[in-house]
């Protein structure tokens, strides 16, 4: 095995005062004082955040504001911790989107479950739940850390939409395609 | 208004005095706690304490500024401190252990009778007339026998606080303030014994120090850190380890004896070690830049006295002594609040140093250091006053 033996040259008579050392100190900590500040003044200002962020699991709509989510239950399935409860519900024969059949009647998330692994959004078929960039929860009772369908809706909000997938089934059908 | 307060019979007189001291240096002692937290923030890039704010007072134009520099967190810590109740472990020896945080701030604030600091324009007599509570021809040396009376509190916390840290701290304590006290003493010899010509009247007069550094010529004017280097370095190595400041904080290091002398300490006895330890920084600092660095003289070879007159040539208001005086003593405290501020910087620069480093550093460094400095001084000075 090589090795290298470090030269240990005696402390100079200057060193040995300690002052040149102390003073090269003070020299460096007076450069950190005026130097402008690393600490994020942090509620009133905020870290960026990078994309790919996985924050809080949300719900969201697509840019004509039906909400994409079908009811599916796939996340549910494949929630590790089971933080997903899904009521899946019925969409009335008469709405505009009645051709989507389904929608989650309530949809909650127990944030005190959420390990945040973003597998939900990984297995959504619709794009409907995304992990976005909210990251500070918190709350007084169990209760208050559960969000319900409409607070999931609010932190969601609406997100671009590259496919319009049920508005083109709607299309193919109307143009004699059922199969589409 | 003069008048009036000339008629007071001579004792309210001098307790007005004394309290308008302390009256500005226990709050500035306590300040100082804010300025350590601030300085050590901006030190490691941290803004600091600067939230806090009284919600009626925050409509106030500019006074965001005072809530940056953590004003607020300062009066509020006090008011805390104040209105905290008042618990004494059982094991503790009461009396001693009430006695002590008392002991450490009495002299303390003492020590400040016998410190100058500043001066006003005299017009009958044309001279500067130094401002000192008492003006006693052996200040220098009630300032050391006062000041050194402060290791008792420390011994008494350690002792009466009945537990084994405490007890440590207060050993360790009593052994660093006696060493370093001896090459303190040692290291201003040569400031007296080159103030005090032969022939002249002998004086140990803090007061005669700084007017000799505010003499015309080239050495007349000379401050004395440029005189005698060494005697300022030692006795400024000796303040830090005497006031217990990092790196010489033995007494209370907090890695390996919790808090020291004060852990068993709380609320406002706790508040009056840290008053006291300030005040001791205050005070320290006052007699180093009074020996050393000039006292109320702005500049070395510039005396407030010619300042004075050249203001005087402009405005004479500056002539008023209620005005020259308010000078001197902006200059001196402006000074003071520079060493403090080092205080603090070398603080959050340097670690501790172990107990047995400083031990030999007192013992086996600076005392012989402090000797050789002595003797130098003293062949040197008699060499050329026998010239």
């Amino acid at each position: 095995m090589s090795f290298k033996t470090v030269e240990r040259r005696p402390l100079s008579l200057a060193e040995r005062t300690y002052v040149p050392q102390i003073l090269s100190g003070m020299k460096t900590t007076f450069k950190k004082m005026v130097k402008p500040k690393e600490t994020l003044n942090y509620p009133e200002a905020r870290p960026p955040i990078p994309p790919g962020y996985r924050g809080v699991p949300t719900l969201v709509k697509d840019p004509n504001g039906r909400e994409k989510c079908v009811s599916c239950q796939l996340c549910e399935f494949v929630c590790p911790p089971k933080a997903i409860r899904i009521t899946p519900g019925e969409i009335p024969p008469d709405a505009e989107t009645a051709h989507v059949e389904k929608a989650p009647e309530e949809f909650e998330i127990d944030m005190l479950r959420c390990i945040y692994c973003g597998l939900c959004q990984e297995v959504c078929p619709e794009e409907a739940i995304w992990l976005q960039n909210v990251f500070s929860v918190s709350g007084y009772t169990r209760e208050e850390m559960v969000n319900d369908k409409k607070r999931l809706y609010e932190l969601g909000g609406t997100l671009p939409d590259d496919h319009y997938k049920w508005d083109k089934k709607k299309a193919a059908e109307e143009a004699g395609n059922p199969h589409h | 208004m003069m008048e009036f307060y000339f008629e007071l019979p001579l004792w309210l007189r001098l307790t007005v005095q004394g309290l308008a001291v302390i009256a500005v240096l226990f709050p500035l002692a306590g300040a100082c706690s804010m300025a350590e937290r601030k300085v050590s923030a901006w030190i490691q890039g941290r803004p600091g304490p600067s939230r806090a704010i009284v919600p009626w007072l925050a409509w106030i134009p500019g006074i965001s500024l005072l809530q940056k520099l953590g004003v607020f967190h300062f009066t509020a810590d006090g008011g805390k401190m104040f209105l905290k109740e008042d618990v004494a472990p059982g094991s503790v020896n009461k009396f001693y252990y009430y006695l002590a945080p008392l002991i450490a701030v009495v002299p303390a604030l003492c020590t400040v009778t016998f410190v100058p600091f500043g001066a006003y324009w005299d017009a009958a007599t044309e001279t500067m007339k130094p401002l000192v509570l008492a003006n006693v021809d052996v200040s220098m040396l009630a300032v050391f026998a006062v000041a050194s009376l402060g290791v008792y509190s420390l011994i008494l916390a350690g002792w009466a606080s009945n537990s084994k840290y405490p007890f440590l701290g207060g050993v360790r304590a009593s052994a660093q303030l006696i060493s370093y006290e001896l090459s303190m003493t040692l290291s201003v010899l040569p400031v007296f014994l080159w103030v005090n010509a032969p022939g002249g009247e002998g004086s140990l007069s803090l007061i005669h120090v700084v007017n000799t550094q505010a003499q015309p010529g080239l050495w007349g004017g000379m401050w004395y850190v440029f005189l005698m280097p060494l005697s300022a370095f030692i006795f400024l190595v000796a303040l830090f380890a005497e006031t217990n400041r990092q790196p010489f904080d033995m007494p209370e290091s907090e890695a390996d004896l919790v808090g020291g002398f004060h852990t068993e300490y709380g609320e406002l006895k706790w508040g009056l070690f840290f008053v006291a330890e300030y005040a001791h920084m205050f005070v320290g600092s006052a007699i180093f830049m009074i020996l050393f660095c000039g006292g109320w003289h702005p500049f070395p070879w510039l005396p407030l006295d010619t300042l004075l007159g050249w203001l005087g040539g402009i405005a004479p208001i500056f002539l008023n002594p209620v005005v020259s005086g308010v000078i001197a003593v902006g200059i001196f405290l402006a000074k003071l609040i520079f060493s403090i501020f080092v205080f603090m910087w070398v603080r959050w620069t340097l670690p501790r140093f172990r107990y047995d480093q400083v031990m030999k550093l007192g013992w086996q460094k600076l005392l012989p250091l402090s000797i050789g400095n002595l003797i130098f001084y003293a062949v040197a000075i008699a060499i050329i006053e026998r010239s």
